[in-house]
C-alpha cells in the first residue's frame, strides 16, 4: 500500500472541489441565515481510501458479535422487559439515522464553502449505514427473541403509532423548514452533539445490564461515526456565529432544538432506562445521574459555554429548567406513566413495576412512592383481564392528559400547561417553552424580523383526533396491532405470554369510546376552555385529578 | 469578537476527537465516546466491581407458542420475490408515506407548508399518485390506500445495497487500487512511459476527478433528499459515494504520480480543467447536469445519456484504448473501477428505476413523454461536449482509435440503451 502520508493525502483531496464558470447547482432549499464565503478547512480529514476500509473492520466487529450472539444463545437470559422496549425504539430510530442522511444536501447551497461539503457527503453514507445496520438487529430480534411481534410490523406501526409520533420529530426536523435550522442546529449542534450520547452509549449500557450485548456493539459502532458528524456541525456553527446578523436566529434555533430534543428524547430513552430495565443495582446511575453527566456536563459545560464567547447566545434558562423537568417535576417518570396508561394503542409489552423497582425508584429519587407507587399497583392489579377494563378506563385517580401541539407528548407536568388559540383552533401545549416554538418561533416572522425560510408545524398532531368517537377494539385493528390469531393483541401490560391472560380486541370491544381531548377542547366555550385550563394546572403529578373545591 | 477570532478556529473542536484518517483511526473512532462509561465506573468503584447478574429468562424463539410466536417476517409489504430478501427487511419502509400507514402525515413542512418528500419533486409519475392523498379529519381513522398505495414503492434496488455490501464494495475497490498502484510503483512501471503520455495523464485523466465529485456531490448526493422512497434514495446515495470515491482515487493516484514521475505536474489537471478548451463543453454539460430541479431527470441525464456519451467515451474509448499502446497498464486498473461502478451497479440500479416508470401500467405514455424532452435537451448537449473532447484523441504518441470511430461505439452503446429501455432515439442522436 502506498504509504502517502494522511496530511498529504488530504491536502490532495482538496484539489478536487471546484467552482462554476457557466451554471450554478441548483439551489431547492432556503435560509434565513448568511455565510461569507471564505477559504475553510474541511474539519474531517477523511480519506475515502482509508474510510472503507476502516468502516468495514467496524462491520466485522459487528457482525461477528450478531454471529456469537446466536451461537452463544444470548436469547437464553435477554430480559424481556428490556427488549419489548426495544420494538419501540428500533421502529424509530432508523428514521432519524436516514434523515439525517437525507439533510446533508440542504447544507449544500446554504453554506457556500466546498470544503465542508465532502465531510457532509460522508456523514450522509454514515447514516446511510446506521439506519441499515439498526434495521438489520431488528431484523435480528425478529427471528431470534421469543415474541416477534411488533418487531415484524414495525415500519407500519410506527407511522400511526402516537410513540412513534413523537419519535418522528426527531427526523423530520433534520430535513424541512430553514436548512441552517434544521441539518445544522437542530441536527448536528443539538441532536448529535449532545443527545447522541444518551441514545447511543447510555441506553446500550442498559441493554447489556439487560442481557443483550449485541445492541451495545451495533450502536458503539454506530456512535464511533458521531464524533466526525459533530465536527460539521461545530464548523458550521462557528462560520454562522462570524455573522452578527445570524446570532438572533441562533438564539432561537438553539432554543427551539434544545427543547425539543429535550422533550422527546428524554421522554422516550429515559423511559427505556429506567422503566425498561431489570438492573436495580443501587451503583448503577439513574437516568438523571447519567443526564447531568452526559448533557449538562459535557455538552452545556463543556462544548456550549465556551462557544458563549463567540456571541452564541446560550439558553441557559431551558437548559436548567430541562434538569428541573427531570430532577423536580418528574418528568421521565410521567411520561413512562402515560406511556403505560395507554398501552393498548401501542405495540409492544410493558411490564408492571414490582417492590425491588419500587426500591430503587424510591432510593434513586426519593419521595416518588408518594407520587408513583399507588398507581404502579393498581397497574399490576389491573394488567391481566380479570372483568376490568385496561387502566385508562378505570378509576386510578389519573386523568388522561391533553396532547402538546409541539413537541406531541401529552402535558404531563399538569401545572404548566398552556394554551394558545393558533391558526383557529385551541392548542394545548406541555410548557409555555413548546407554546413559543409552535407561536412565535416556527413563523414567517420572528421577534419583527422576516424569516420567510422558517418551517412549519404540519400534520394531524393529536393522535386522538383521528379516532375521535371509535371503539378502542375498531382503534387497535385499524392500526394493525392484532396478532397473526386475528384477535389478540400486540400490546400486553404485563409479559406473560400465556394465551388466556392475553388481552384481546373483545376486551376492547367493550369498552367506552375512545375521545379526543382536543376536539372536545374545541367544543367547549371561550369561558369553559379557560374553566378547563384552571382545573387542569392544578392537577398531578402522577396524573392526579385536581383536589375538588373545599 | 470578530470573525476572524471564530472562524480563526474552526479546526479546533471541542468536546469532540476528530478522527484522524491514519491506521488505526478506527480505534480512535471507537475509543471517543464508547470507552468512557467504563474507565469512570472502575475510577468509582475499584474494589468491587459492580456487575448486573445475568438471569436465565428463556427469551429464545420459539421457547413458548403463542399468538404470533412464529410470525417471524415482516407483514407491511409485499416483497418483490416470494420471500423477503434481507436487502428488503433493512431497507423498505424506513421512509413513511401518508398515502399508506403515515395517518398524521408528516409534522414539520418547509416554509410553503409542504412536508417530507413530496411526489412534485419529478415529473415522473407513478400508478397511483393522482389519487388525492387519503384525507384524515376528526373521527376519519388512519386508514390510508392498501399498501403500496403507488407504484414509486415498487422499486428495488438490483444491488441490493445496504451498509454491509456498501463498505465491502468500496473497501474492496480501494484496497485493490491501492494493490495495483504500489506493485506498479515497486516495478518502476511508470518509468516505461513517454512524455506525451505523462503529459496526458497529468492533464486529461487528472481532469476527470472534477468530473466525478461535481456530478457525485451536486447532482447524486443533492438528489438522495428528493426521490419518493427509501430504496431510491439509498441507491442514490450510494451512487453518489462510487462518484466521489472514484475521485478521490484519481486524485490520489495524480499524487503517487507527482512524487513518482519527475516531470509529473500535480496541478496540471487544476489548470487543464479550468482553462482546457477541449474541456470545456464538458464542464459545462457537468454544471448544467448539477443545476437540474428535477431528480429523477438529474440521475437519467446523468447515467443514462451523459455516462454513455461522454463519461464511457473518454474512459472506455480513450484512457483505456490508449493506455497499453503507451506503456500505460497502471492507469487502466484506476479508470477501469470508476467504469465498473457505473457500468455495473450505478447504471444497473438507473435502469431498474426507469424500467418501473417507462412501463408503468398507468403513466407510461406521460413518462416517455417527459423522458423523450429529457432526451432532447440532454442528448445534443452530451454530443457536443463529446465532440469537443476530440483534440485529446491525437495527443498520445500512439494514437487510441479514431475519436469517430469511438464516438460511434459511444453512440451505439447509447442507444442499445435507449432500446433495452423501450425508449426511442432522438433525432439528435444523429447529429
Ligand atoms: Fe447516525
Ligand atoms: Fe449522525
Ligand atoms: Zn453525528
Ligand atoms: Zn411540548
Amino acid at each position: 500500500m502506498s504509504r502517502q502520508s494522511v496530511a498529504k493525502a488530504h491536502e490532495k483531496i482538496q484539489e478536487l472541489a471546484w467552482e462554476p464558470l457557466y451554471h450554478e447547482p441548483v439551489s431547492q432549499y432556503g435560509t434565513d441565515y448568511t455565510f461569507q464565503k471564505a477559504k475553510k478547512r474541511d474539519p474531517l480529514k477523511q480519506v475515502l481510501r482509508s474510510y472503507f476500509p476502516m468502516e468495514e473492520e467496524k462491520d466485522h466487529r459487528v457482525y461477528g458479535a450478531a454471529d456469537g450472539a446466536i451461537r452463544g444463545n444470548m436469547f437464553r437470559q435477554v430480559q424481556e422487559r428490556w427488549l419489548e422496549w426495544q420494538k419501540l425504539f428500533l421502529s424509530i430510530i432508523p428514521l432519524p439515522e436516514i434523515s439525517a442522511a437525507r439533510a446533508m444536501p440542504l447544507l449544500f447551497r446554504t453554506v457556500p464553502n466546498p470544503e465542508l461539503h465532502n465531510g457532509q457527503a460522508i456523514q450522509m453514507i454514515d447514516e446511510v449505514r446506521h439506519s441499515t445496520i439498526q434495521q438489520n438487529l431488528k431484523r435480528l430480534y425478529m427471528n431470534n427473541y421469543i415474541d416477534p411481534a411488533g418487531f415484524n410490523n414495525s415500519l407500519r406501526n410506527f407511522q400511526n403509532d402516537y410513540c412513534g409520533t413523537i419519535g418522528r420529530q426527531f427526523a423530520e426536523g433534520f430535513i424541512t423548514g430553514d436548512a441552517i435550522t434544521a441539518a445544522s442546529v437542530y441536527l448536528t449542534v443539538v441532536a448529535e452533539t449532545a443527545f447522541t450520547n444518551v441514545l447511543f452509549v447510555a441506553m446500550p449500557a442498559e441493554a447489556a445490564a439487560n442481557g443483550d450485548y449485541l445492541l451495545p456493539t451495533v450502536f458503539h459502532s454506530v456512535q464511533s461515526d458521531e464524533s466526525r458528524h459533530i465536527s460539521n456541525g461545530y464548523a458550521t456553527l462557528l462560520m454562522a456565529l462570524a455573522d452578527e446578523g445570524n446570532h438572533q436566529l441562533l438564539e432561537r434555533d438553539l432554543r427551539y432544538a434544545w427543547w425539543n430534543n429535550h422533550r422527546v428524547v428524554d421522554a422516550a430513552i429515559g423511559t427505556f432506562i429506567e422503566y425498561g430495565t431489570k438492573d436495580r443495582r443501587k451503583d448503577r446511575e439513574s437516568y438523571a445521574e447519567m443526564w447531568r453527566r452526559w448533557i449538562y456536563d459535557d455538552y452545556y459545560r463543556s462544548y456550549l459555554v465556551p462557544l458563549e464567547k463567540y456571541g452564541l447566545v446560550i439558553p441557559h434558562d431551558l437548559i436548567e429548567e430541562s434538569w428541573n423537568q427531570i430532577w423536580n417535576k418528574g418528568y421521565v417518570h410521567e411520561v413512562a406513566q402515560f406511556f403505560c396508561t395507554g398501552w393498548l394503542a401501542n405495540y409492544w409489552r410493558m411490564d408492571p413495576m414490582t417492590d425491588k423497582d419500587f426500591e430503587w425508584f424510591e432510593y434513586k429519587y426519593p419521595g416518588w412512592y408518594d407520587k408513583y407507587g399507588a398507581w404502579w399497583e393498581n397497574y399490576s392489579r389491573l394488567s391481566t383481564p380479570n372483568g376490568h377494563h385496561p387502566i385508562v378506563f378505570e378509576d386510578v385517580q389519573y386523568q388522561y392528559p391533553n396532547r402538546c401541539w409541539t413537541c406531541m407528548v401529552p402535558c404531563l407536568v399538569r401545572e404548566d400547561m398552556v394554551m394558545a388559540e393558533v391558526d383557529g383552533q385551541t392548542c394545548t401545549y406541555c410548557h409555555e417553552a413548546c407554546r413559543w416554538t409552535d407561536v412565535e418561533a416556527f413563523r414567517p416572522t420572528y421577534q419583527g424580523r422576516e424569516t420567510p425560510n422558517m418551517g412549519q408545524l404540519i400534520g394531524k398532531r393529536e393522535w386522538e383526533t383521528l379516532y375521535h368517537g371509535w371503539n378502542w377494539a375498531d382503534v387497535v385493528s385499524d392500526m394493525g396491532y392484532v396478532r397473526d390469531d386475528g384477535k389478540t393483541l400486540v400490546a400486553q401490560p404485563h409479559l406473560n405470554l400465556d394465551p388466556k391472560k392475553m388481552w384481546t380486541l373483545d376486551h376492547l370491544r367493550r369498552c367506552p369510546p375512545l375521545q379526543s381531548p382536543n376536539v372536545l377542547l374545541n367544543e367547549m366555550s371561550p369561558d369553559e376552555q379557560k374553566a378547563f385550563h384552571a382545573n387542569y394546572i392544578r392537577g398531578g403529578p402522577a396524573g392526579r385529578p385536581a383536589p375538588a373545591d373545599a | 469578537m470578530t470573525a476572524e477570532e471564530a472562524t480563526g478556529k474552526d479546526n479546533d473542536v471541542q468536546a469532540t476527537d476528530v478522527a484522524q484518517p491514519t491506521d488505526d483511526a478506527q480505534a480512535i473512532e471507537e475509543k471517543t465516546h464508547a470507552a468512557k462509561p467504563i474507565e469512570e465506573q472502575a475510577e468509582t468503584d475499584p474494589q468491587e466491581r459492580s456487575v448486573p447478574k445475568p438471569a436465565f429468562t428463556d427469551a429464545e424463539a420459539g421457547a413458548k407458542v403463542f399468538p404470533d410466536s412464529t410470525a417471524r417476517t415482516h407483514n407491511y409489504f409485499t416483497p418483490k420475490k416470494r420471500k423477503a430478501s434481507h436487502y428488503e427487511d433493512v431497507t423498505v419502509e424506513v421512509q413513511p408515506d401518508p398515502r399508506h400507514y403515515l395517518s398524521q402525515g408528516w409534522l414539520y413542512g418547509f416554509a410553503d407548508g409542504r412536508g417530507g418528500y413530496p411526489l412534485e419533486w419529478t415529473a415522473m409519475k407513478a400508478w397511483g399518485v393522482d389519487r388525492p392523498e387519503p384525507e384524515r379529519f376528526p373521527g376519519s381513522g388512519g386508514k390510508g390506500y392498501d399498501w403500496p398505495a403507488h407504484g414509486w414503492h415498487e422499486f428495488r434496488d438490483p444491488n441490493e445495497e445496504w451498509e454491509l455490501t456498501i463498505y465491502r464494495y468500496n473497501a474492496n475497490v480501494v484496497r485493490q487500487i491501492n494493490q495495483n498502484i504500489e506493485t506498479a510503483r515497486q516495478a518502476k512501471a511508470f518509468e516505461q512511459w513517454n512524455p506525451n503520455w505523462v503529459t496526458f495523464v497529468e492533464r486529461h485523466v487528472g481532469a476527470w476527478m472534477h468530473v466525478e465529485h461535481g456530478l457525485g456531490l451536486y447532482l447524486f448526493a443533492n438528489a438522495q433528499r428528493r426521490a419518493p422512497t427509501n430504496m431510491h434514495n439509498n441507491a442514490i446515495s450510494v451512487n453518489s459515494m462510487h462518484k466521489l470515491r472514484f475521485a478521490q482515487d484519481l486524485a490520489l493516484y495524480n499524487l503517487t504520480l507527482s512524487e513518482e514521475i519527475e516531470d509529473f505536474d500535480g496541478a496540471a489537471h487544476v489548470a487543464t480543467w479550468n482553462e482546457d478548451s477541449a474541456w470545456q463543453g464538458v464542464r459545462r454539460v457537468a454544471e448544467q447536469l448539477t443545476g437540474i430541479d428535477d431528480w429523477a431527470e438529474a440521475i437519467f441525464a446523468a447515467n443514462v445519456v451523459f455516462e454513455p456519451l461522454v463519461g464511457e467515451l473518454f474512459r472506455s474509448n480513450l484512457v483505456q484504448q490508449a493506455s497499453p499502446g503507451n506503456g500505460d497498464f497502471v492507469t487502466p486498473t484506476v479508470v477501469g473501477a470508476g467504469e465498473l461502478d457505473y457500468a455495473t451497479r450505478d447504471l444497473r440500479y438507473t435502469k431498474a428505476m426507469f424500467d418501473l416508470l417507462i412501463n408503468d401500467k398507468e403513466f407510461a405514455d406521460h413518462n416517455k413523454q417527459i423522458i423523450d424532452q429529457w432526451l432532447s435537451v440532454w442528448v445534443p448537449r452530451c454530443i457536443t461536449a463529446a465532440r469537443e473532447l476530440q483534440p485529446l484523441w491525437s495527443q498520445p504518441d500512439s494514437k487510441p482509435p479514431r475519436f469517430e470511430d469511438g464516438l460511434d461505439r459511444a453512440k451505439s452503446r447509447f442507444s442499445g440503451l435507449l432500446s433495452e429501455l423501450d425508449l426511442q432515439q432522438p433525432k439528435e442522436l444523429t447529429q
